[in-house]
């Protein structure tokens, strides 16, 4: 029985299903990713804001988004909205906002810090040279923060990925359901396949996290010198 | 699933505020008739799992199966006329019941067990199939009677139907509780434990394919009734599928449909009729 679980995988149709799977796993991730650091930058900078009425603004949604989690924001869109309006959204739609949402709050918080943690006097000698507010932002702000904003980004999109396995719930077939179709209908026969989808499921993700990983040590080195 | 089934309850309880918050609103859109809509669509839209062989799964070359599917299809033939004129739309044991009352599905055939709490919530038709809990032991040490298990380990599912009946009515008999369906088996294979409770179907599937292990008791506890289940209020799309569902009892479709989709898994071993319920008899 135990050497029937590495077939599994290609019994069938069952490779091509499950790489159908992560096509839409990437396809969400990298959407909301784009999406996510888009909105986050602008969002961030605002963030810095003296304005009070601003930052409680800002303030209040990033927390609404780190304390409601994922999950119940994809509810409240994909069942809430229709009960509520009569509009229904598709899941994979309804998920990239959902992850665009969550992506924009995190990469603002990110910028933010970044932003801040820059020396007080970056600023203040722009302003003595006498440029103006979007040249200090655009010449000295945002590429020095950007360096220190790689870890983190790198950090939110591979989170991201992975946390595409929540779709599931708004009936968005994605790698890992699909993995469990499979397992589940070979559970008899073979109760060593969830040993071999599972291990096939981590190296997928592996291989799209660690070329983003790798990808942002190279760009860390480079700015560097 | 574990990791976020704390989260179910409070997404559910935030949808239905907001639900509860705006049913009055939305109640007056809905003038057409439900079989109507149906019609219109084109497609008859069925909740179904996409992972719980052999009642609904999908099989290698990606198409859906099971004993949940077959009738379905048949509903769909005599709703619209054609066996494909069916949505087939995957649900999560965790959100039956937001599929029908987001009005995402028409029906429900997901397995569903007929609870109280879940009679107020949705409408069930009449039931086509009933489970009840079982236990599976060694041959050479075959339990076929409950008194046999005090002083032994039993596996268990977490939070199944099976640990909460033995946890509640035989507390003295000590269980081992694991996760997932292939770590309890497993189990039961090593020897950790000297029986096994679950559902009967379940049961009967896995001794098939395991020698020298009978599913010594076959039916335990309280009976449970599975059934489709439509949204609350629906009433003409429960009354068209409670008519429906006696003519098919008339002619035996379930026993049929057992033929075709749970005697592969379950062998000959098994009488159907602790399976099946011809509705309306």
């Amino acid at each position: 029985m135990q050497d029937l679980g590495i077939r599994v995988l290609i019994e069938g149709n069952n490779l091509y299903r499950l790489m159908g799977g992560l096509l839409i796993t990437i396809r969400i991730a990298i959407i909301s990713a784009i999406i996510s650091i888009l909105f986050g930058i602008p969002f961030g900078i605002v963030m810095t804001s003296k304005n009070k009425l601003v930052r409680f603004v800002c303030r209040t949604y990033l927390e609404a988004v780190r304390i409601i989690p994922v999950m119940v924001w994809l509810f409240i869109f994909y069942f809430g909205v229709p009960k509520l309006t009569g509009i229904h959204i598709a899941g994979d739609v309804v998920s990239v906002i959902v992850f665009s949402i969550w992506g924009t709050a995190e990469m603002g918080d990110l910028v933010r810090g970044a932003v801040t943690s820059l020396p007080k006097h970056q600023k203040e000698s722009g302003k003595a040279i006498g440029l103006t507010n979007l040249q200090i932002y655009s010449y000295i702000i945002i590429p020095q923060s950007i360096r220190r904003l790689l870890p983190g980004t790198i950090n939110l999109v591979t989170r991201m990925i992975k946390t595409t396995s929540l779709v599931v719930l708004i009936g968005v077939v994605e790698v890992l359901k699909v993995g469990q179709q499979v397992i589940e209908s070979f559970v008899l026969q073979s109760p060593s396949a969830s040993f071999w989808v599972y291990g096939f499921i981590f190296f997928l993700y592996f291989i799209i996290c660690y070329p983003i990983s790798l990808f942002a040590r190279k760009l860390e080195l480079r700015w560097k010198e | 699933m574990k990791k976020f089934s704390k989260f179910v309850p409070l997404a559910i309880a935030l949808v239905l505020i907001v639900g509860a918050l705006t049913a009055c609103v939305s109640q007056s859109s809905n003038t057409k008739s439900s079989i109507d809509r149906i019609k219109e669509y084109g497609k008859v839209r069925i909740g179904v799992f996409s992972d719980k062989p052999p009642f609904g799964y999908v099989d290698s070359n990606g198409e859906v199966q099971g004993y949940d599917v077959y009738l379905a299809r048949r509903i769909a033939k005599d709703l619209l006329g054609d066996e494909s004129k069916v949505e087939f739309v995957f649900v999560e044991a965790a959100n039956r019941v937001e599929y029908l009352q987001s009005d995402k599905v028409d029906i429900i055939l997901a397995n569903f067990t007929v609870t109280d709490e879940r009679k107020k919530l949705v409408d069930f038709a009449l039931p086509y199939m009933k489970v009840s809990l079982g236990v599976v032991s060694p041959n050479d040490n075959v339990i076929t009677d409950v008194s046999q298990l005090k002083g032994k380990k039993l596996i268990v599912n977490k939070g199944t139907t099976a640990d909460i009946f033995f946890t509640k009515n035989y507390p003295d008999i000590e269980l081992l509780k694991y996760d997932q369906n292939t770590e309890a088996f497993q189990a039961l294979l090593d020897g950790r434990g000297d029986a096994l409770a679950h559902d009967n179907t379940m049961l009967f599937a896995w001794a098939r394919e395991h020698e020298g292990y009978t599913v010594g008791i076959t039916s335990l506890g309280g009976q449970d009734t599975i059934a489709p289940a439509v949204k609350k209020g629906n009433t003409e799309l429960l009354n068209w599928l409670n008519e429906e569902l006696k003519e098919l009892g008339k002619e035996n479709f379930m026993h049929k449909n057992y033929e075709e989709t749970l005697r592969p898994f379950y062998g000959d071993s098994i009488n159907p009729d602790d399976i099946v319920i011809e509705p309306g008899t």
